[in-house]
């Protein structure tokens, strides 16, 4: 019994060293340099500045541009891509047919890299993209070509559509494992009482999958806070940061600006608050 | 009436795949113009000759065929620390008991709701410290002990599912172990390597930010950096843009279409466990 009890601090030791040393030893650091004055350009000249950083991250105004943009992309990409699909799984899961190659279609995006989606978007919503041209020259809705991604509204709408095309495929995965394990006599039942099909959705359905679908929230609003990619390749933050989110933000902070105590007092804020967010949405779920 | 119920419903259906599918072809499309036809307004729906034109220059001299090395290199060498180290780690919490087992178990849970990208300062400056900067093991560190909570949550919870009679038998027998972990535990894991193999070669395959950060020596480049510099370099040639974006996702695409079921098991085990 001894020797077995040494064997498993020596099985989990080098993983967990590494772990530690690549994981965890930076994110205790991280809070650190939060409280420091400090350059990429002299990494060894520190100035102990206390709060200040965390003061300014307050005053900053694109920060909270950053904040209010991530809420805007939360608030559209998330419901969007849940209801999205809830629908194409309950619709495959109702038919057999054929239902195997639409996965396959609905499926193909989220193994598409960000990288490739996000120069894929930017290429079909450029000026002289293939939108324009449809919508131009095809259809002839509107005289001049519409610059989608250089007003910041429609800039976070086209990178939102993003969102939601590459992760409707994922929801649709994971709503089809949960409908497979609704019991189908409870439908059956609810024939017997010529129920219609949105009551079924809502008195039988929604309720046995509740789970999922907070999983899938959860999930999801992570997703939303960590874009990044795709904002830093489309639009690069701009118009004057009218389209940054918080990632974006202290990354250019940090490696364009080389403000690295600012930029991990930003970091440290972000993490925070979706920590608070996901917190928060386990209390709300406890509470139902 | 069920019968305009199920025609609504494959329409619908069908032009949700389109839509899913038509940013795709359209890129497979652009890459098969000839570069001339490019810079013309209006833009090709389909290309009117076809070319592969675009595929061997990214292949040849805009060095693509260097960086979907570098990427199976990256991936290759980070499968490496991480299947080792997750599989001890999660061999050691289903089998053994130890002091600060719970304490070190909820470190590890913990760190899997850690944006990665927060931690980007502090792993920079202690890669530059290891004098890693610019060096492909910078990536592969990061990005095993990245994948490390997920992927020894994962294979806990199958090792969990195994008997522990197969334990007593093997050390009734003298067997150590070490032979237990490796030639029972985890033979008879494969359905749990599968997927978790599929789930973090999507993540590690497609990382950007942070080889963008460490990255400097071209040579060094992996796809998604190499996409994104070559983009913003040559902003009009997208026709090897998207040539190399094939080169950098046809391997993950055709291994979704033969390995379906084992993605789709991938993407479903955080949720059944979680």
């Amino acid at each position: 019994m001894k020797q077995q009890k040494w064997s498993g601090v020596l099985f989990l030791l080098p993983g967990f060293l590494f772990f530690c040393l690549f994981l965890i030893y930076p994110l205790l650091r991280n809070f650190l340099y939060s409280f420091y004055d400090f350059k990429l350009s002299n990494i060894n000249h520190t100035v102990y500045v206390g709060l200040e950083n965390y003061a300014r991250v307050i005053e900053d105004p694109i920060f909270w541009i950053s904040l209010k943009n991530i809420i805007i992309y939360g608030l559209i990409s998330v419901p969007g891509q849940m209801i999205l699909g809830f629908i194409v799984a309950y619709a495959l899961n109702a038919s057999t047919k054929s239902s195997k190659i639409f996965r396959t279609f609905y499926f193909l995006p989220v193994v598409t890299s960000w990288v490739v989606a996000s120069l894929i978007f930017k290429f079909i919503f450029t000026d002289q993209g293939l939108l324009n041209y449809l919508i131009t020259d095809v259809l002839h809705l509107t005289e001049s070509r519409i610059s989608w991604l250089s007003e910041p509204a429609k800039a976070l709408s086209v990178i939102s559509m993003l969102g939601i095309w590459k992760g409707v495929g994922w929801a649709m995965v994971i709503y089809l494992a949960a409908l497979q394990n609704v019991p189908k006599e409870l439908y059956e039942s609810a024939d017997l009482d010529g129920s219609n099909t949105w009551q079924k959705i809502r008195y039988i359905t929604l309720p046995s999958i509740k789970f999922t679908t907070f999983f899938v929230q959860i999930m999801l609003i992570i997703g939303a806070f960590n874009v990044f990619t795709s904002i830093f390749l489309i639009t690069k933050g701009g118009p004057v940061h009218q389209t940054e989110v918080m990632l974006t933000w202290m990354y250019s902070k940090a490696f364009t600006e080389y403000d690295l105590g600012y930029a991990s007092a930003l970091s440290y804020t972000f993490a925070a608050i979706i920590a608070v967010l996901t917190f928060i949405q386990f209390k709300i779920n406890k509470l139902n | 009436m069920e019968f305009l119920k199920k025609t609504t419903t494959a329409i619908a259906l069908t032009i949700g795949a389109i839509i899913s599918i038509y940013p795709l072809i359209f890129m497979i499309s652009t890459a098969l113009q000839p570069a001339t036809f490019l810079f013309e307004y209006p833009p090709k729906l389909f290309p009117s000759e076809p070319t592969f034109q675009n595929f061997i220059q990214a292949w040849t001299s805009q060095s693509f065929s260097v960086y979907l090395g570098n990427s199976v290199l990256v991936t290759l060498l980070s499968f490496v620390f991480l299947f080792v180290f997750s599989s001890t780690m999660a061999f050691a919490y289903s089998r053994f008991e130890f002091k600060g087992k719970n304490l070190s178990f909820s470190i590890i849970m913990a760190a899997l709701v850690i944006p990665s990208l927060t931690l980007i300062i502090p792993q920079f400056i202690l890669i530059n410290k290891l004098g890693l900067f610019d060096s492909y093991w910078g990536l592969v560190f990061v990005y095993a002990a990245g994948a490390i909570p997920f992927t020894t949550f994962l294979l806990k919870g199958f090792f969990d599912t195994i008997t522990k009679d197969i334990d007593e038998s093997v050390y009734m027998d003298g067997g150590s172990s070490l032979r237990l972990f490796i030639s029972i535990i985890l033979p008879l894991s494969k359905p749990a390597f599968v997927p978790a193999i599929i789930f973090n070669m999507l993540t590690i395959w497609e990382e950007f930010p942070w080889a963008l950060t460490i990255i400097n020596d071209p040579l060094k480049r992996t796809l998604p950096i190499a996409l994104a510099t070559f983009q913003g370099q040559y902003t009009t040639q997208w026709g090897i843009v998207f040539a190399g974006s094939l080169i950098a996702v046809l391997p993950l695409i055709i291994l979704f279409i033969f390995l379906q079921r084992y993605f789709i098991a991938g993407m479903t085990a955080g949720a059944v466990k979680g």
